[in-house]
């Protein structure tokens, strides 16, 4: 039990100093100096609430993938019953209540219309389902209902690509490390530490930014247009916020347009002639020859830019649009200009993403919480060493010592994680909560070998009993402790589970500060000195 | 030198003697925090009711709370709920989201607040900002029940495993105590309730469970030392026996979390009192409500004995036949 040959002191000593020294790269900055860089620097990363910064839950709506689902569904059967030799004619089409149905004009063509509409479904999930069911009812109508697993395999696609963009979209707002996760099926959580606004974060990741090139109807009667009225063909979009068509209605050709995803660049400049910002646009090939198309068969007639099925400019085609180039202006200011840059360079996200939670810390208040945290963690430790000392003498010397050096072996293994363990607020509370947790087990042993003193053990014999009889003990307050931290792990976010791992870490290395060097060191001086009787 | 003795030597301090009237306080004290959490309700933070919370610090040495409250009411967004945290010039400033829907509109609060604060009262400072949809609340709400529900059950059944039916069943009720209890300050004192109270109240949970294991261990050890000892002499001399090292440990913790109470960051106050009080409360509860439960539940000295197994009965009957 008492007994440590030199290579376990070695082993001993060789863990806890390794970790114990990772820890002081962290506390020399956050002291306010430099760390030569040229030393190996394991660096705490502290969390938003200490930082500062930002923190924003995004959400996407399953309905919405379901409803675009159904839309290029109904898009895709009749095209292919359009193409099917012989053709396929059928009518009554309705999208209601989230399934697709129509009819066939000519019951005997169900068997074809299957086969054309079958390949249209793909395979979803791992049990063989498909995307959609197709049913026939009443010998001719169709019936096209969207599978769980088809829809759940869409919302998954659609935040996978989400994802991306919003990660496009923001390391294009040059701030430094954000961190950008999935959460559950339908949710993104983006945190960017040293941002104090969220707001230009958010109106970036707010914006869909799916960009169209529509003809203007001008066959519409302009009172029709007002009352929501499109002439077959066409479709009425509102004017955007802010643009010089706020607040009124344009009709525009629903096909023939061009979308703005085939763009190959998009950068805020300035018109040359009106010095107004703008963002300039070039096309991919493909993109740049639909577009001259469009231009050249069209100059003369105003055309829309829709941004999110609202308006920002229409202007007139003054000349064919040959280069593939092309500028959008819509009233920006530099800042939204350069704002809808980044968004279509991006590309447009394939669901709209709302905030549902959103925090926001100033690097101040970070600040003053790290300061009074170290002022209450350096004097909870004066206390807690008179206290010891006071209680215990010798013992509590040792004690003390084990905390010290549990303190710095808990900031040491947050070193090493780095990136995967950050240090909040709450973990602060929870270095303090293990100082005053951790003596625990050195109050057991101290109690006990007290109490086999009192029963009149010698003192190797007592020191050896008080170790091992309050091994079971400490083991078990210990695992119950570790239990409500793994809850607090899996159910808790951000601080709380900060404040988790540092509680988990911290159960670890007090447990081996306080029972295994304690140990090590008190056999150390029973050996040496040979006490015939201990002050305890 | 002479050491510090918080418990002197040997003290023969008899808990159990007034283990019934000790319930009835400690029951009623259970109810009064059920009734009051029922009539007062808890002060629940955004993080369960959803809404927006913004921490303003102002140049002034006392934040003007009636002036700010009017300003912000005259906004036309709704009654603020308007506290003073930590020093006297910062308050927090709780809103309802005007329409769940629409985030542009609450953007828009929180930009007119600010402007509006600044505007009136220069030098004010927002430290934090934090909103909350009502889903997302609802959400929180629910994992921090289940957790807390999955903390104690998970617990209790490690200590079933661990020792004896008794000894869990006895830790669930203490627990329950020291939870109700909890939450019922809460109820009482109307400090915000928020997601680090439930963390605050499982770490709790994990820290008050210690007392209890300790007393326990010492219970099991002393069941298979004294056989003919009567139970409640044998409780009272575990607790006894445990009882400076109870102190001791209560003490240093305490230590330690009043100067994070009293000097640190005023952000987690709350958190810090919680974790406190139910330090107090959970060092009570092992004594006065987990130990004199395994009288009532029937703890004996054959409880730790290993039952008989079939083949060993088998065995002996045999041998006793021939």
């Amino acid at each position: 039990m008492l007994d440590f040959p030199p290579w376990k002191r070695l082993w001993l000593w060789g863990v806890s100093l390794f970790f114990a020294l990772a820890a002081i790269p962290s506390l020399v900055t956050l002291a306010g100096l430099t760390w030569p860089s040229v030393l190996p620097q394991p660096m705490i990363n502290l969390g938003l609430d200490l930082a500062g910064g930002s923190h924003l839950m995004l959400e996407a709506d399953p309905r919405q993938v379901a409803r675009q689902r159904l839309e290029t569904m109904e898009e895709s059967v009749r095209t292919a019953l359009r193409d099917a030799e012989p053709r396929i004619r059928v009518g009554d089409f309705s999208t209601a209540g989230g399934r697709l149905s129509f009819m066939l004009e000519d019951p005997s063509q169900v068997d074809a219309a299957r086969d054309v509409i079958e390949p249209l479904t793909t395979g979803a999930g791992l049990t063989g389902q498909r995307d959609w069911t197709i049913q026939v009812v009443d010998g001719n109508r169709f019936i096209l209902t969207q599978t769980r697993a088809g829809l759940d395999l869409a919302v998954e696609n659609a935040m996978e690509a989400a994802t991306e963009v919003v990660r496009k979209r923001i390391d294009a707002m040059g701030t430094r490390e954000p961190t950008i996760i999935r959460e559950g099926p339908e949710r993104i959580v983006v945190d960017v530490p040293g941002l104090k606004d969220p707001q230009a974060l958010k109106d970036l990741l707010g914006q869909t930014a799916e960009l169209e090139f529509k003809l203007v109807d001008q066959s519409a009667l302009p009172s029709d247009v007002a009352q929501g009225i499109a002439p077959p063909g066409s479709e009425i979009v509102p004017g955007a916020p802010g643009s010089d068509y706020e607040g009124t209605q344009i009709a525009v050709r629903r096909l023939g347009g061009i979308r703005g995803d085939s763009l190959v660049r998009a950068q805020q400049t300035y018109d040359p002639q009106t010095n107004e910002p703008v963002v300039s646009i070039t096309f991919d090939p493909q993109g740049g020859a639909r577009f001259a198309r469009l231009t050249s068969e069209n100059v003369g007639k105003p055309f829309a830019i829709i941004l999110d099925g609202q308006v920002i400019s229409a202007p007139n085609i003054n000349e064919p649009i040959i280069g593939g180039s092309a500028q959008i202006s819509g009233n920006f200011t530099a800042e939204t200009a350069n704002q809808l840059a980044i968004a279509l360079r991006s590309g447009a996200l394939p669901v709209d993403l709302t905030v549902v939670e959103e925090s926001s810390i100033s690097a101040e208040l970070g600040a003053d919480s790290i300061e009074k945290g170290a002022i209450a963690i350096i004097v909870g430790l004066v206390a807690l060493v008179l206290f010891m000392i006071l209680t215990y003498g010798r013992f509590g010397l040792y004690t003390i010592a084990a905390l010290v050096l549990n303190l710095f072996m808990i900031l040491g293994v947050l070193a090493l994680l780095g990136p995967l363990a950050a240090l909040t607020l709450p973990g602060i509370a929870g270095l303090v909560l293990t100082l005053g947790t951790a003596v625990d087990a050195n109050v057991l042993i101290n109690e006990r070998i007290r109490e086999e003193r009192a029963r009149g053990r010698r003192v190797v014999a007592a020191v050896e009993a008080g170790y091992k009889e309050s091994s079971s003990a400490i083991f078990d307050a210990n695992i119950t402790n570790v239990i409500a931290a793994l809850i607090m792990f899996v159910f808790g976010t951000g601080p709380v589970r900060g404040f988790a791992v540092v509680l988990t870490i911290g159960i670890v290395t007090s447990v081996f500060t306080a029972v295994t060097m304690t140990r090590m060191w008190v056999a150390g001086w029973l050996r040496r000195k040979r006490p015939a009787d201990i002050v305890l | 030198m002479k050491l510090l003795k918080l418990i002197p030597d040997n003290t023969n301090i008899k808990f159990l003697r007034w283990r019934v009237p000790f319930y009835g306080v400690s029951i009623l004290l259970m109810i009064a925090s059920i009734v009051l959490v029922f009539t007062q309700g808890l002060n629940l933070g955004v993080d369960f009711v959803g809404g927006q919370t913004i921490r303003i610090t102002f140049a002034e040495e006392v934040a003007p709370v009636a002036e700010a409250r009017q300003e912000i009411d005259a906004l036309g967004y709704g009654e603020p709920i308007i506290q003073q945290i930590g020093q006297p010039n910062q308050i927090s400033v709780r809103m309802k989201l005007p329409d769940e829907s629409d985030s542009a509109l609450s953007d828009r609060m929180v930009r007119d607040i600010r402007e509006t604060l600044e505007a009136n009262h220069p030098g004010v400072e927002i430290g934090s900002a934090r909103s909350v949809s009502g889903k997302v609340s609802n959400e929180l709400f629910r994992t921090g029940m289940i957790a807390l529900a999955l903390a104690m059950l998970g617990i209790s059944i490690y200590i079933w495993v661990r020792f004896e039916w008794q000894f869990g069943v006895g830790a669930l009720f203490a627990l329950a105590h020291d939870v109700t209890l909890t939450i019922g300050l809460f109820a009482l004192t109307q400090m915000e309730f928020d997601l680090s109270i439930v963390a605050a109240i499982l770490t709790l949970i994990g820290y008050s469970l210690n007392d209890n294991i300790v007393i326990y261990d010492r219970v099991r050890e002393n069941l298979t030392k004294y056989r003919k000892m009567p139970l409640p002499e044998l409780l009272d001399l575990s607790v006894n026996e445990t009882l400076s090292r109870t102190v001791v440990t209560s003490t240093s913790t305490i230590i330690t979390l009043a100067a994070l109470l009293l000097l640190g960051p005023d952000v987690i106050f709350g958190f810090t009192a919680a974790i406190i009080f139910g330090i107090f409360v959970g060092t009570y509860s092992s004594i006065f409500m987990a130990t004199p439960i395994l009288i009532w539940l029937g703890v004996t000295s054959d409880s730790f004995i290993p039952a008989e197994s079939r083949a060993d009965a088998q065995e002996r009957r045999v041998k006793g036949q021939a």
